[in-house]
């Protein structure tokens, strides 16, 4: 009796999980070994992902992105990727290092549901559908569903997510995030802004500023009334009152990285700047 | 014996050439053993019980659970120590395991041995340690008035100077209140060795350390042993930096190994490794300066406050320092100085290069910047009016009498062509402040240079004999050293070949182990000292051996002994008539043991003078910084140096010194500090201490390397490690002051110190 | 505790672990039970790179590597990258470029010039920053260390 398992198709990775309570799903381990090595977590047995083959890679099905959970961050580096999804591929760019980079993927960035996770602000801004399987069926969740609270998802024990779904993207993306380090730093706060010139929407997330997931939800309305989406201009004081409203929506703490105060500030700043951008 | 016709070729290194390093092919191919790399056969797993608290009292230790655990061998408290109770590196105040109270986060209550690394951890968890916390005293302002929280009192030490009139005035005055942050040496290699029970009841000890003979002092005492019966090997050092300067687990590995009677290996992680050694003292300075209006200094007051923690390590050296340096590499006629080092419940502070020179350096920086700026005067030009020079006197009264080409250096810094950066609006959105996170586009970034100049005494101080010793044998003519140096990276294992090569004209120079057992101390790995006292111990036992050699050639061939010289490995006389091979010149071996030191300094009498250091080295840099103000958010681009180093011993790792050092001053400036809250270390991982990447680290230019040879220094050189950490953080702040306007008197200077400055 | 007996594949050879705790990284097995301390322990949170190796060609953090899930994987560590011994050019270059004190970064390095430079042999040194942003040097300041990169490969273009 093995304790280490590695199925290679979907339906045996669900099949071994029903089956065994004490089996720990294992992705690409930046979040799982570092509790393992700090003594956090003590694995019995382990279901290690990486060879089923329905949970890699990424591919386009019409609009939609279909992002495999296996997907890791270096896949988001390819330009086809980044053309289809650009504040995504910023963002998996600014995650840890070459090597965590190498490893860690999206579906682990989502089920750890760190607030400082980097991609969740884009999938928030992106309207992103989780799907999560089990020996049961399929459901799909939005990202805030998916994520209640700081480390704490709604995912029963069985469970795996299997893939996430984005809009292919209709306009102007960024992603933006704090680091008093230019690489491996965890972000003292993040945003991603995404406009989508079909709908007239305006996507704003927000990251490492609330203990779960949130949508600076007026600030998005406000921006997505005040631009004009033929020309994709917008009047005076609109960038500032778009920062002015994305902070108020964040809920941020004072901690060893950095105080509530700036991380508003910072906010503020970073969705002036990203809509600026968006719209130049 | 015959006399040699073909001349021995000698083409390895010499000094002054980039020679490469001996442990290089092992340490590129990862066969070089570090600390934490050491295995033996029946080998056991040491871990440490630490204390939760800041401050507690002990009621209880309970071991039973974690002893009937399968797989424990040993665990340990402060009952099991044989000998001593305390130790300490100047002060023997710090317990081996706490027994009554805890005084510091993280300090070591208790041990286990097993025999997986794994069940040696649950074990550990498995002890059951009862406390009554009590409040920790974390204000080192409060800390002299407060209850004493050690039998030794609050207050380490305290430092007066009184220099020249201290009622002058002059007409132009600056006052500045200046904050050091809780630096950390974080080095690579962690904390680790291994201990092997010797068969005569002694023990051996395999660790990472930088002072093997103070160590032996400090083991030997607590484990009730003469100290010939510890023996200490210097097993292979992954950085230090001053973190190994004091002891860390060296008697809690002997006391495992001595119980159980097995080998027994601790290898400290990460986060027990930011508890487990001392860090940069934290510090609040308050300063002012008085000056005439053509920007000549008259006089410096200052009062320094530097919080120590919970044990004395080396904070009294390290205040002396402070204090001393407190005025700058400047002439200044009057001074009123006044440095004190404090017990607190933080984590105890000791040794990091650059000791306390680096925090005096930021503080005497801002306020010559802010006389510059209340003089209208340019803040090089008010440096080089106040630079000092061979012949001035320091604030503790000692004359310089050795090189001190400062207005060289700062002329050499200044004076360098500015980098040929790309503009603001063409760098890279990974160069821009704020790099990957794509923070800001190129109108949101501001560009300044700062210049600032630092110095500081090599070698140790206030009559502290430092002494170093080596060993040079020829045998058969090979040339082994021996030297209890310990080669914590920094190249000296390099430079030992290289010195005994010119000595003795030989290419193959073995280095033996540096260990206790072999040879005596060299003294530490700090304080810049090595390249001079332990390269002074080489030199001095290969030229007694050459002594010896043209001795015995002399009395062999009835030559007059002033007529022989040893060149490139032959012996010849003047007139011609002996020539041979080193090789071929004695019988038997040739041993020489040499003791190398400095001339005696002078302990600091109650107004601090006296003539206390032995020697000075003095260093610049300009910083060249973007900012994004409203982010606050920096990208160092260019760091130019200029260092006074008597003699260029090796280039290769002069630079190497030089980057390193101003690496760590990069980081000091915008992103290391520990988080300390209540005593507490919030951020014990390499996660959230911020030292440089490849992304963040500035190119390092060499303005110059000023080679005005030092007088009492074999070969001339000084020492370089230390200058690099020290003007290099207060260039960068002065950089980001012009870039921003703002005052910013706190290193490091986080991003909401600049963004929102009021709050 | 939780055991698995399992074969890894490290530099080509076949290893065997036998009841080794499950937790353990591939960090531990290398240098704990197979031998290979090159991969070194500097964090073991990925944060440092020092115990860099590549799985399968691709560059990783062995401590991030749970050992007992690494079978059917192709392991190299920094000890598998020379022949039998000798140096190779990476190797070479960072003791000619003095990119070397105290050498505990070192292996991880190694291995990740490798790895950069079989994926883009003359990289601008913007790529290299990126690219190395992964290894932590506290001794060097990084200075000679990129140097050795160019050393490779203006070496390689050369040859």
């Amino acid at each position: 009796m093995s304790n280490v398992v590695v199925p290679t198709t979907l339906d045996e990775a669900l099949a071994l999980l029903a089956a065994d309570p004490q089996l720990s799903p294992l992705a690409g381990g930046t979040d799982f070994m570092v509790e393992v090595n700090h003594g956090a977590r003590r694995p019995v047995r382990v279901l290690a992902l990486r060879a089923v083959a329905e949970l890699r890679g990424w591919r386009r099905d019409g609009d939609v992105l279909v992002i495999g959970a296996g997907c890791t961050y270096v896949s988001m580096a390819d330009p086809a990727f980044a053309v289809a999804a650009p504040a995504l591929a910023q963002a998996a760019r600014t995650i840890g290092s070459p090597q965590i980079r190498n490893m860690g993927t999206i579906g682990g960035n989502l089920a750890t549901a760190s607030p400082a996770g980097d991609t969740l602000p884009v999938l928030m801004a992106l309207g992103a559908r989780v799907e999560v399987a089990s020996t049961e069926g399929t459901r799909t969740l939005a990202v805030d569903e998916l994520i209640t609270g700081v480390k704490r998802t709604v995912l029963h024990p069985a469970e795996l997510i299997t893939s996430v779904r984005i809009p292919v993207a209709r306009g102007p993306q960024e992603f933006c995030k704090i680091g008093t380090r230019n690489a491996m730093v965890i972000s003292a706060a993040g945003i991603a802004v995404v406009l989508d010139r079909e709908a007239h929407t305006v996507g704003c997330g927000l990251g490492s500023v609330t203990a779960a997931p949130v949508r600076a939800t007026d600030a998005e309305t406000f921006a997505a009334e005040a631009i004009d989406w033929s020309t994709l201009r917008a009047g005076a004081g609109t960038t500032e009152r778009f920062g002015t409203l994305a902070a108020d929506a964040a809920t941020p703490i004072d901690d060893h990285r950095s105080t509530a105060a700036y991380r508003r500030h910072a906010i503020g700043v970073m969705a002036r700047r990203a809509l600026e951008r968006c719209l130049s | 014996m015959t006399d040699v016709a073909t001349h021995r070729r000698t083409g390895a290194p010499r000094v002054g050439e980039s020679a490469p390093r001996p442990d290089g092919v092992a340490k590129v191919q990862g066969r070089f053993a570090f600390s934490s790399d050491l295995f033996a056969e029946n080998l056991l797993w040491g871990q440490t019980i630490r204390s939760p608290h800041a401050h507690a009292r002990i009621i209880d230790i309970d071991i039973r659970e974690a002893l009937s655990l399968p797989g424990v061998h040993a665990v340990l408290t402060a009952d099991d120590v044989p000998g001593e109770l305390h130790y300490g590196l100047e002060h023997q105040d710090q317990p081996v395991l706490a027994a009554d109270v805890v005084r510091y986060f993280g300090e070591p209550v208790a041990l286990v041995a097993a025999d997986h690394p794994e069940t040696a951890r649950r074990a550990a968890a498995a002890v059951v340690v009862s406390y009554e916390p009590l409040t920790p005293l974390v204000d080192s302002a409060l800390a002299a008035q407060a209850d004493p929280i050690h039998p030794d009192g609050n207050v380490l030490r305290t430092l007066t100077i009184r220099h020249g009139d201290l009622d002058a005035t002059a007409a132009v005055v600056v006052e500045g209140t200046y904050e050091v942050g809780m630096q950390d040496q974080a080095f690579m290699g962690p904390e680790s060795g291994m201990a092997l029970p010797s068969a005569d009841g002694g023990v051996e000890l395999f660790v990472s350390t930088q002072w093997l003979h103070a160590d032996r002092r400090q083991v030997a005492g607590c484990l009730g042993l003469p100290e010939d019966m510890v023996r200490i090997t210097l097993a292979g050092v992954g950085g230090a930096f001053g973190a190994r300067e004091d002891l860390s687990l060296h008697v809690h590995l002997c006391l495992l190994s001595q119980h159980t009677g097995r080998p027994v290996k601790m290898v400290y992680r990460r986060p027990e490794s930011f508890v487990g050694h001392v860090h940069r003292h934290p510090a609040r300075m308050w300063y002012r300066h008085h000056a005439d209006t053509d920007g000549t200094l008259v006089k410096v007051e200052a009062r320094l406050l530097l919080d120590g923690g919970a044990y004395a390590s080396s904070s009294l050296a390290v205040i002396a320092n402070a204090t001393c340096f407190a005025a700058g590499p400047y002439r200044v006629p009057h001074a009123d100085i006044e440095g004190t080092v404090v017990r607190t419940n933080n984590p105890p502070c000791g040794a990091m290069r650059g000791f306390g020179a680096v925090q005096s350096c930021f503080a005497h920086e801002a306020q010559m910047d802010k006389l510059a700026a209340a003089l209208a005067l340019d803040p090089v030009e008010l440096r080089r009016r106040n630079a000092l020079a061979t012949g001035d006197t320091l604030v503790t009264g000692q004359v310089i009498t050795g090189a001190a080409p400062v207005a060289e250096v700062i002329d050499a810094c200044a004076s360098h062509p500015l980098p040929d950066l790309a503009a603001v609006d063409e760098q890279p959105m990974m160069h821009r402040p704020g790099g990957a996170g794509r923070t800001a586009d190129a109108h949101h970034v501001r560009r300044a240079t700062g210049f600032a100049l630092g110095f500081k005494n090599l070698l140790f101080s206030e009559g502290f004999d430092d002494y170093s010793s080596a060993v040079c044998r020829l045998e058969n003519g090979a040339v082994t050293i021996t030297c209890a140096c310990a080669e914590v990276g920094q190249g000296f294992v390099t430079l030992a070949q290289q010195i005994a090569r010119e000595e003795l004209g030989i290419d193959e120079i073995v280095l033996a182990p540096a260990e206790t057992a072999t040879v005596g101390s060299a003294g530490s790995t700090s304080a810049s000292r090595q390249s001079w006292m332990s390269g002074g111990a080489v030199q001095a036992a290969c030229r007694a051996v050459r002594g010896r050699v043209l001795q015995q050639v002399a009395r062999r061939r009835g030559v007059a002994l002033d007529g022989l010289v040893l060149r490139d490995g032959i012996i010849e006389s003047l007139d011609g008539s002996v020539r041979v091979d080193l090789a071929d010149a004695v019988d038997g071996p040739i041993e020489e043991t040499a003791e190398y030191h400095h001339r005696p300094t002078q302990p600091l009498d109650e107004n601090g003078q006296g003539d206390a250091h032995v020697s000075f080295a003095f260093a610049a840099h300009r910083a060249v910084v973007d900012v994004d103000p409203e982010l606050g958010l920096v990208r160092v681009h260019d760091m130019t140096t200029a260092q006074d180093v008597g003699r260029v011993l090796n280039p290769l790792q002069a630079i190497g010194q030089i980057e390193g050092g101003t690496a760590q001053g990069v980081g000091l400036a915008v992103m290391e500090e520990l988080i300390v809250e209540d005593g507490i270390i919030k951020n014990r991982s390499f996660t959230d201490y911020l030292i440089p990447t490849t992304l963040d680290m500035p190119t390092v230019r060499i303005a110059a390397l000023i080679e005005e040879p030092e007088p009492d220094a074999p070969f001339g050189a000084k020492g370089i490690g230390e200058p690099p950490t020290i003007s290099s953080t207060p260039a960068i702040v002065a950089a980001l002051r012009a870039a921003t306007g703002l005052e910013l008197t706190r290193v490091p200077v986080r991003p909401q110190d600049i963004a929102l400055p009021r709050s | 505790m939780s055991t698995q007996s399992y074969r890894l594949r490290v530099n080509g050879a076949d290893h065997e672990v036998a009841e080794g705790w499950i937790g353990e990284s591939l960090l531990d097995v290398l240098r704990d039970r197979l031998g290979l301390p090159g991969a070194k322990n500097a964090c073991e949170e990925g944060e440092c790179g020092s115990c860099s190796v590549l799985v399968d060609g691709v560059l990783s953090c062995a401590c991030l590597v749970l050992a007992a899930a690494a079978i059917g994987t192709e392991i190299t560590t920094v000890e598998g990258l020379g022949a039998e011994g000798a140096l190779t050019d990476v190797q070479q270059a960072f003791i000619d470029a003095g990119a070397v004190q105290c050498g505990f970064c070192t292996p991880g390095l190694i291995v990740a010039i490798h790895d950069l430079l079989d994926q883009d042999a003359s990289p601008e040194r913007l790529v290299v920053e990126e690219a190395l942003s992964g290894n932590l040097c506290r001794c060097t300041g990084y200075g000679r260390i990129l140097e050795a990169v160019d050393l490779v490969a203006a070496r390689r273009s050369a040859s």
